[in-house]
């Protein structure tokens, strides 16, 4: 683990309209670590994922991204700065096969052809990078893969193009126990890579079997933000539906809430 | 993960080249699967094809085996279109008054107003663009479902023909050029040298894709697969050249009548371009994404709606392609250019070729060969004097089935997990 987060996020606020969704947030992810966001439906997850890759403004505050103050205006600016987001629904062609998802709309061309060659070889690269070895052939169509073949393949298109930050959103909501396993040790190693990798998932078991830190969300304002190694499951569950646990979360520590990341354990600054 | 779904190959980067059992297992297991491709078509186009034999001998003569491809041509060119626009999961109903308006402006430009055949056949495409951008523009960004739209088109166009036609005469066509493209003839020593190309040039591209391949380790298809693939296309050309340039006069010292239409190269040019376009380039690996998944190809930075628009384009732009081939059919344009069964004819072909109504599955080979089949239907029926009540019924019939295949062969392979 570094010392400088490679994101991180100051005082964020961000309202449709009259309702007000993200408090103040502050929240880090760090390179070679899985950061999990947890949070109840509607505690602003996706949104502050939505903030991140820039498909919302942002209200108030401040991003810095590897120490530098950046702002991103759409989701090129976020691919830009090495900003991929995975989302629940794979957002994979059914009828394209493996290399061709991975390289939709970023072709490699020579003149107008499509340099299938370089294509394929890059994915086959990456794919083995990730140690991936369970999917039979690069030209089959991705709907002949499995939930977690897909999945993999979605995860290895966001890595594809050096990216440095990556977020899942729920990559094993609809998986089975074997498939789940295998997308986590992807997760696990795309940490291990060096990228900085945040996963928002539901399910305690995944978060606690392979993040570092835990970041939980609640009703819009970041409760805690600890490691993973330093909280208990039932003190995340608390956090998740309280807002509060113990000495962590609302009211903790100053009492009012508003920093709750100086108010954790472990915290990150 | 290495424990659940291990397959003892490794990655594809590091697989040997399959033998030629293996492929044909593949190919087997895909169509198993329900990707059946343009099989039906060619299984229905060489059952057909014995039946007329058998039944009337005269279907397999040279003079007729001529008359299939002019037959066929502008069916084949306006489905050439469709499957740009089906490829999305859109329909154009209008395509065949859209090939009607052109055809329209074709003749009133080079027969009414004496512009050389060149301006009328510009003016006929602009004309097949323009109505493409309009289509295209209702469905993309008003957001008008295509049925809807193109069904006023079709509609309304019929009421552009006949005013263009002045409520119902027809224009004539004297022009050499434009007769000539369905009525014209190139000389067998050309049509050799044109399938001596087209046979070295497909055999080209193979090899150069297998060297490619191989040099930098990627899975390459068997040689033996490669070769036979090549001698193949080699035959078939081959074969329809030897059989085009016979003499099907029937009194030579009269007038002599071998060498193919000069339509079919102009067919094979359209398919190996738009081929080209659909596999080879960008443009057309953001149709398929579109088709497939919108969402994803929104997310992926492809902009939809132009994808949309331009499909519009190339499907009415092809149109005036096939309205242009019909008027030098016909050597005239009627009220009913483009009208009557055309468009259904077109649909059919590209369905029947193994293009999915429902997006994202279709190449330009299957209208040609779905082309060919209606082609074979309206010809042999001609053969047999059927009523024709009875060679409606059949050709309905005929759509009905391709329709089913695809239905079904989509069930299946949701059923199988591969497409």
């Amino acid at each position: 683990m570094s010392a400088t987060p490679l994101l991180e996020l100051r005082g964020i606020d961000k309202s449709f309209g009259p309702v007000q969704v993200l408090r103040d947030v502050a929240f880090s992810a760090h390179p070679g670590e899985v950061t999990a966001l947890v949070g109840d439906n509607g505690a602003g997850k996706s949104t502050l994922v939505k903030c991140i890759s820039g498909i919302y403004p942002t209200d108030a505050g401040e991003v810095l991204f590897d120490g530098r103050p950046v702002t991103i205006h759409n989701p090129r600016d976020a691919a830009g700065l090495g900003i991929e987001v995975v989302y629940q629904d794979l957002a994979l062609c059914d009828n394209l096969d493996i290399v061709q998802n991975m390289f939709l709309g970023r072709e490699k061309r020579s003149g107008v052809v499509l340099d299938e060659p370089t294509m394929e070889q890059l994915a086959a690269e990456t794919l083995a990078g990730l140690s991936v070895r369970t999917v039979k052939s690069l030209r089959q169509h991705v709907s002949s893969l499995s939930g977690g073949q897909r999945q993999t393949v979605a995860i290895a298109k966001a890595v594809l193009w050096n990216s440095k930050l990556v977020i899942l959103d729920e990559p094993t909501a609809a998986l089975g126990v074997a498939q789940t396993a295998q997308v986590l040790e992807l997760v696990r190693r795309l940490a291990d890579k060096g990228l900085a990798v945040v996963l928002i998932s539901h399910n305690m078991n995944d978060v606690f079997a392979v993040s570092d830190r835990i970041a939980a969300l609640y009703l819009g304002q970041m409760v805690a933000q600890v490691k993973t190694t330093e909280i208990t499951h039932s003190q995340v569950v608390e956090l998740i539906t309280a807002g509060r646990s113990g000495n962590l979360g609302l009211g903790a520590g100053s009492g009012n809430g508003s920093e709750p990341a100086d108010a954790t354990p472990g915290a990150l600054r | 993960m290495t424990t659940t779904a291990v397959k003892k190959d490794g990655p594809a980067a590091v697989t040997p080249t399959p033998a030629v059992a293996d492929h044909v297992r593949n190919y087997i297991a895909r169509v198993r699967g329900g990707d059946l491709g343009s099989l039906p078509a060619v299984i229905g186009l060489v059952v057909l094809c014995v039946v007329f034999a058998i039944v009337r001998p005269v279907f397999i003569s040279a003079a007729n085996f001529a008359n299939l491809f002019t037959q066929g041509a502008a069916v084949t060119v306006i489905a050439m279109g469709l499957i740009f626009v089906l490829l999305l999961g859109e329909i154009d109903l209008s395509a065949g008054f859209a090939s009607g308006v052109c055809a329209a402006i074709l003749a009133n430009v080079v027969s009414v107003l004496g512009y050389p055949w060149y301006v009328a056949v510009l003016a006929a495409l602009a004309t097949g663009v323009v109505i493409g951008l309009t289509l295209g523009f209702l469905v993309a960004k008003v957001g008008i479902p295509s049925f809807v739209v193109t069904l006023a088109g079709f509609l309304a166009f019929q009421g552009v023909v006949l005013l263009l036609m002045k409520e119902g005469t027809n224009i004539s066509i004297g022009d050499d050029v434009i007769v000539g493209i369905e009525n014209g003839r190139v000389p067998p020593a050309v049509g050799w040298l044109l399938a001596a190309v087209a046979i070295l040039g497909y055999a080209a591209a193979q090899l150069l894709r297998h060297r490619n391949r191989a040099a930098r380790g990627l899975v390459t298809d068997p040689v033996a697969v490669v070769g036979a693939r090549i001698a193949g296309v080699a035959l078939l050309i081959g074969f329809a050249v030897y059989v085009l340039n016979q003499e099907r006069s029937i009194n030579t010292l009269i007038s002599s009548n071998k060498g193919m239409p000069v339509v079919v190269p102009i067919i094979a040019v359209l398919l190996v371009f738009w081929t080209f376009v659909l596999n080879r380039t960008a443009y057309g690996r953001h149709l398929y994404a579109v088709g497939g998944n919108a969402e994803a190809a929104r997310r992926a930075g492809i902009n939809v709606d132009r994808i949309k628009i331009s499909a519009f384009v190339i499907c009415s732009g092809m149109a005036a392609i096939g309205g242009i081939i019909a008027a030098s059919k016909d050597r005239s344009v009627d009220p009913n250019t483009g009208g009557s069964n055309v468009l259904l004819y077109a649909v059919g072909a590209a369905v029947i070729g193994g293009t999915s109504l429902f997006g994202g599955k279709g190449r330009m080979i299957n209208a040609v060969l779905g082309g060919a089949v209606v082609a074979v239907i309206i010809n042999g029926m001609g053969l047999l004097d059927l009523s024709s009540g009875l060679k409606y019924i059949f050709t309905g019939a005929v759509l009905m089935l391709a329709a089913g295949v695809d239905a079904l062969s989509r069930r299946r392979s949701a059923a199988t997990g591969t497409r």
